[in-house]
């Protein structure tokens, strides 16, 4: 595995400091105690099988917008 | 919007290489910190898509390739151990110590399993109650919750027979020591993304602050890179070195609040020993005594002769930066990802790794 190499997982199911996951299309298992804030719905960077961060949508949303503006025209997702 | 594909579109990778080109007169040199930040650039091709004003440098961000030799020699006589077994993420497997590599002790033998987490070795060592369970804790600060929570674990459920070797290091004294060697006169650095994501961008505010050098936080998609080294050239061009955050999708300023206090509760903080940097203070986590019998250094008294440096490797320059892995006399002729000479040809996060697969 590549150590620092972290991949966002979509979470589908949690019970207690444990998660089920979608990775690439596959089910996975994630331990979710370092993102006490996680939902069902959200993107969390996964590493190690722990969930180190919850992705923010706005916030790549906001990336592209910024993309946008930044070469002038829309970019398409 | 989450979709990596979305950070790969052509188009945008396409305006962001025309923005860089069109905003970058004056030579630069910048270096990648993380290793899987190397493999990105080679893969996806970014050093050709940037101006030749800008030079992209490999730093020493594969925990895999600055663990030490000696340590790598600990592990093997650890899995030594009649008792033992150890357990390991699969990069560390083939990385030649002084004599053998944790994959030819368990030809001849050990017990070495790989596994992809810290949770992983957990259950081994439930499954295993007769054998103690050591594993390898290798890692930055992206890695290092996670196997400080293992321990907690272990404590909590009164697992006695696991115990974990940490050489976990810590990413910020190693960029301090780069630059404090002043053999690369950098201009810039694109600092690791899932090691902010965890310590937050603040822990590279030295960077302009005390350094003044340019700094960015990026993530590992084409869009991600190149918004980070467009980060970079504006504050060269500018000469304001400040740290921009070009991973807003996953770094905070704060970073990870919970992952950083189960690293404090579990870890201290000590000198390591870094192949090519050699030994830097306050770099490493050692484990606190309240979790000592889960520390396998503490656990196991065993003679390891002295260490030596696999011959004619340079690695430790290719660490650093010094030296780019194609100008290594052993590089794709004597060392190769099949036959590996030294751990920068071995881990998935390697520089030599990536020069041999990307060209």
């Amino acid at each position: 595995m590549h150590m620092c190499l972290a991949v966002p997982a979509l979470i589908t199911k949690i019970d207690g400091t444990m998660a089920e996951a979608t990775l690439s299309g596959n089910e996975t298992s994630v331990n979710v105690l370092f993102t006490p804030g996680v939902k069902v719905g959200d993107y969390v960077i996964m590493h190690a099988g722990y969930a180190i961060g919850i992705m923010s949508s706005s916030e790549a949303q906001e990336t592209f917008d910024l993309l946008d503006e930044m070469t002038g025209e829309d970019a398409e997702e | 919007m989450l979709r990596s594909d979305a950070f790969r579109d052509p188009v945008i990778v396409e305006k962001l290489k025309e923005k860089i080109w069109a905003a970058s007169t004056r030579s630069i040199k910048i270096m990648e910190f993380c290793g899987t930040h190397t493999h990105a650039v080679h893969r996806f091709g970014i050093r050709g898509l940037l101006p030749t004003t800008i030079e992209m440098f490999s730093g020493p961000g594969c925990p895999v390739c600055v663990t030490d030799t000696a340590d790598i020699d600990y592990a093997v006589a650890l899995s030594r151990i009649p008792d033992v077994i150890v357990t390991t993420f699969g990069d560390l497997l083939k990385v030649p110590g002084s004599r053998e590599s944790l994959l030819l002790s368990r030809a001849s033998g050990a017990r070495v399993e790989m596994v992809y987490s810290p949770l992983d070795a957990l259950k081994f060592a439930s499954d295993n109650p007769s054998y103690r369970v050591v594993f390898l804790g290798i890692g930055f600060e992206t890695t290092a919750p996670a196997v400080a929570a293992s321990i907690v674990e272990a404590e909590r459920s009164g697992l006695g027979n696991y115990s974990v070797f940490s050489m976990h290091k810590l990413t910020p004294p190693a960029m301090r020591a780069i630059l404090d060697f002043h053999e690369i006169a950098l201009d810039a650095i694109l600092c690791p993304g899932h090691v902010s994501v965890v310590t937050g961008w603040k822990a590279w505010r030295f960077l302009p602050d005390y350094h003044h050098i340019a700094a960015a936080v990026a993530g590992f998609e084409p869009v991600d890179i190149l918004r980070g080294i467009t980060e970079i050239v504006r504050q060269c061009e500018e000469d304001k070195p400040r740290i921009a955050n070009a991973y807003p999708r996953s770094v905070t300023r704060e970073g990870n609040g919970a992952a950083q206090e189960m690293m404090e509760r579990v870890f201290e903080t000590g000198h390591a020993s870094w192949r090519g940097l050699g030994k830097i203070p306050m770099s490493g986590l050692k484990i606190r005594d309240g979790y000592g019998l889960h520390d396998a250094t503490r656990l196991f008294d065993v003679e390891v002769p002295e260490s030596s440096s696999p011959e004619g490797c340079h690695c430790g320059e290719v660490i650093r930066g010094v030296l780019a892995p194609n100008g290594c006399p052993l590089f794709r002729s004597v060392c190769t990802p099949a036959h590996p000479v030294g751990p920068c040809m071995v881990s998935t996060e390697g520089s030599c790794a990536a020069y041999y697969l990307y060209g």
